[in-house]
């Protein structure tokens, strides 16, 4: 790993909705080291050339979800994505497509957040059990069924990449539908029926068009189209089985 | 000022501030509970925490081994009164984690499973593969969701405690999309900040902790208790200071210098196995691994190359499939950030600035000196990690204290109304006045990002791994200097929407009082205990003189003023600390002499 002294040109997109009318480039030249990410540019910026760029960020190892942005127009969380990759091209920085801009790279995650209150993202005990009866029993292979939906770190990626969230943002998107699933598919729970009410609503799994770039931007690999793909499954099951099974499914 | 009305008001919304919303909200449903935090719950620290959390489980282990583990771990700088009400209520906890839908990692049976940890006799630490703070705070997020009485304000600034007829009685916070100030009034606060890693250069810490909640109970004159106990992970990435969980040991792996060779056999922690065993080698405490890697680098041993001086991190044993199972965090970690490829290669590691041992002196119900004010989680200390934590105690700690917080405050605040409102606006108003005052300033020169570098250069070189009386005293005095020239700090950004160039310097001026409280308990303290060691003539554990906790308190422009308190001893008189073989020597000789004193 060189540790020579580069510069690398960062444009990042500035609005700063006091005094912008809108959205304008800026350019800043910033000295790197191969080991340098993205964010620590920016970092760079903020610390040595320019103090009013502003942006979201805290752990700095792709677990707190904060400082996810378009990088090359392309949702990236900017902590993993490095510098040495766009040498010695420039690379774009702008906040995350389909999110209104609040300022600089920090989008409005009101919607987000909204949606993620909506669903009932906690256990329903499908048997109640106290404290003292210890913990529910979930084998290894009972886990896996939610392990890798519940990695979702809520960086919100999957929305800056799913276009049908970009058409109508009443969709529910890939984030909060693979949340709604994590928790359905919990040997623990037994909320899906109140939770299939959001789940099987137009803006549900069926506002999702399988594009599935939000699983390949998805850090984490939470893959929500997969979880949206159950879904529509069980959905469509749901949908038939109402016209055989007295008093329908979900029961 | 827009006023908002709780009972109980709630500053950091990570491990500890949810555990505590959800304890008020289940103690009585009518009580408005106000959850502050400066970032959105899910983006706090907690979510950083990798290996696990401490409950006493297996058949074999005992809530004494658990009390030892914590108190000799601690070189005997705990209140052992708390410990024992730590380890009594920590399974319950981590089973009510359980019900609440964290994804606690299984035996084939379906109960939850543990791993071994460093410092800890029997294996009792629970996890959630490698992610165990991330599906914590997630889990205690989430569930939070189902209480409508808690009123959260996500990414609201703290800027002061309102403290009126002797008590405290609100907060004042900056919405930050807006700029615009909140006063939220309550009859009971907790602070839940977190730690105050960032007055350090090479940190696990995320940037938002900045030791804000210490810093604010500190000024209104409750003291900051054995700050100078800041704990080294022996295991970090170079330069950015990343963590390596100590999982990776837990499960395995060995720590080598330039030679290949197991250096911790020549520390006191042998001899060598090619298993991990419980207290031995890579699995002793923290403070002694990363006081090993010193030493080492003293000898010559340590790998020289393109990321400084660093020994490894060798998993390569354990093999891809096992190493994607249990750690695959850890995996990810050194592949996308390294290029390091861990079941081919060893992972180049050194220690780093982790945790704060000391904090808010808070009594064993999170209570501090100040009616009304309770503190909890990493901000607190209330009294369990003594001069060094062991690994997996602090994220049972959030929950386990997290809901003594929460029910202390609830009971509080059921007994008491607020004073004197309109007294409570017009503080709030002055502290607008002040808070407005470090960005309206005219005559500002200093940069932010130059005295944040020199503090955090400062403070590793006056309180790094071993310290020194004469490079203390400098640190003392550049402190001093810094937080004279913070008065003529200039801040570049004017506006209100997301000013974070606002907020830099309001944390910067957190960072600076928690940065003097350290250095100065340090260089007060002439030993060398856990977490601090000495090297000029105060090489000794020092009971007869230092079996006391430092506390600092705020003395206006000045240093700070130390004072020392009683530790609280009441099974476990203060031992010799071993590890490895010599740990179970002195354990038998303990035993030994238990039973002749019947």
């Amino acid at each position: 790993m060189a540790d020579t002294e580069k510069i690398i040109e960062i444009e990042v997109l500035r609005y700063r909705p006091e005094q912008d009318k809108e959205p304008v480039w800026q350019s800043y030249k910033v000295p790197f080291t191969d080991d340098m990410s993205v964010l620590q540019g920016v970092q760079y910026i903020k610390d040595y050339l320019d103090e009013t760029v502003s942006f979201r960020w805290s752990c700095r190892m792709a677990i707190c979800g904060s400082c996810g942005m378009m990088i090359d127009d392309k949702p990236k969380l900017s902590c993993k994505t490095f510098l040495r990759d766009y040498y010695p091209g420039k690379l774009r920085v702008e906040a995350l497509k389909h999110l209104p801009i609040e300022r600089d790279l920090i989008v409005d995650a009101t919607d987000f957040i909204t949606k993620l209150e909506s669903i009932k993202p906690y256990i329903i005990p499908k048997e109640e059990r106290t404290l003292a009866q210890g913990e529910y029993l979930q084998t290894p292979e009972q886990r896996d069924m939610y392990e890798q939906f519940s990695s979702c770190i809520n960086c919100m990626l999957c929305y800056a990449a799913c276009p049908q969230y970009g058409l109508n943002p009443k969709f529910t998107g890939p984030g909060i539908l693979a949340l709604m699933h994590r928790y359905n598919a919990d040997s623990r729970d037994g909320g899906q029926a109140e939770r299939n009410e959001l789940g099987y609503a137009d803006e549900g799994y069926w506002g999702c068009t399988a594009v599935g770039y939000c699983s390949e931007v998805c850090p984490k690999g939470v893959d929500p189209a997969n979880a949206i793909n159950q879904n529509k499954m069980n959905s469509a099951i749901n949908y038939f089985t109402r016209f055989v099974t007295p008093g329908g499914a979900d029961k | 000022m827009e006023v908002y009305k709780a009972d109980v008001a709630i500053v950091g919304a990570g491990g500890a501030g949810l555990r505590a919303a959800i304890a008020v909200a289940e103690s009585d449903p009518k009580l408005k509970i106000a959850l502050i935090s400066k970032v959105y719950p899910m983006r706090s620290h907690t979510v950083a925490a990798e290996g696990g959390a401490a409950a006493v489980t297996r058949p074999d282990d005992s809530l004494d081994h658990h009390f030892n583990d914590t108190v000799g771990g601690g070189d005997w700088l705990c209140e052992q009164d708390v410990v024992e009400y730590f380890v009594a209520h920590a399974h319950e906890e981590m089973v009510q984690m359980e019900h609440w839908g964290c994804p606690w990692s299984r035996k084939e049976d379906g109960h939850a499973n543990v791993r071994p940890f460093g410092g800890m006799k029997i294996e009792r630490t629970w996890f959630a593969a490698d992610k165990t703070g991330f599906h914590m705070l997630h889990t205690l997020f989430q569930t939070s969701i189902k209480y409508p009485s808690i009123k959260r304000f996500d990414e609201h600034f703290c800027v002061d405690l309102v403290v009126e007829d002797g008590r405290v009685q609100g907060v004042v916070a900056i919405e930050i999309a807006t700029g615009e100030f909140r006063l939220i009034q309550a009859k009971a606060v907790i602070v839940a900040t977190g730690g105050a890693g960032r007055v350090f250069r090479e940190n696990t810490n995320g940037g938002i902790v900045t030791g804000d909640g210490m810093a604010l109970a500190y000024r209104h004159g409750v003291p900051l208790r054995d700050m100078e106990f800041m704990q080294y992970h022996p295991t970090c990435m170079p330069r950015t200071g990343l963590l390596f969980t100590e999982a990776c040991r837990g499960e395995g792996g060995f720590l080598l210098n330039k030679d290949g060779y197991r250096y911790l056999q020549d520390y006191g922690l042998g001899p060598p196995e090619d298993k991990p065993r419980n207290k031995f080698m890579e699995l002793g405490p923290r403070d002694r691994l990363s006081q090993a890697f010193w030493h080492e680098q003293q000898k010559g041993r340590t790998i020289e190359g393109p990321f400084g001086s660093v020994v490894n991190l060798d998993l390569r044993h354990l093999g891809e499939a096992y190493l994607r199972e249990r750690l695959p965090q850890i995996y990810e970690l050194a592949e996308e950030f390294m290029g390091v490829d861990p079941a081919h290669t060893p992972i180049p590691v050194v220690p780093g600035v982790h945790y704060t041992m000391g904090g808010i002196l808070a009594d064993g119900k999170t209570a501090s000196g100040l009616p009304g004010l309770y503190s909890v989680g990493e901000c607190s200390s209330v009294g369990i990690h003594g001069a060094n934590r062991l690994g997996s105690n602090s994220l049972t700690e959030l929950i386990v204290f997290g809901k003594v917080a929460g029910d202390e405050a609830a009971k509080f605040a059921k007994a008491t109304s607020i004073s004197n409102p309109g007294a409570i606006e017009k503080q709030a108003d002055a502290i607008q006045a002040r808070a407005l005052g470090i960005v309206n300033k005219a005559d500002g020169t200093e940069r932010i990002a130059v005295l944040r570098t020199e503090m955090a250069k400062s403070m590793e070189s006056g309180c790094g791994i071993y310290r020194l009386g004469t490079t203390m005293q400098e640190t003392c005095n550049k402190i001093d200097e810094l937080k004279q020239r913070y008065k003529k700090l200039k801040v570049d950004d004017k506006s209100k929407v997301y000013n974070t160039d606002w907020l830099l310097a309001i944390e910067l001026g957190y960072l600076l009082d928690v940065a003097q409280v350290i250095v100065y308990s340090a260089f007060n303290r002439k030993e060398s205990r856990g977490s601090h060691q000495r090297l000029d003539g105060y090489e000794q554990r020092d009971d007869v003189n230092y079996l006391k906790h430092t506390l600092a308190y705020y003395n206006g422009d000045g240093a700070p003023r130390i004072e020392y308190g009683d530790v609280k001893i009441t099974k476990s008189k203060p031992g010799t600390r071993a590890y490895g073989a010599a740990g179970v020597k002195a354990d038998e000789e303990r035993k030994k002499q238990g039973a002749a004193n019947g």
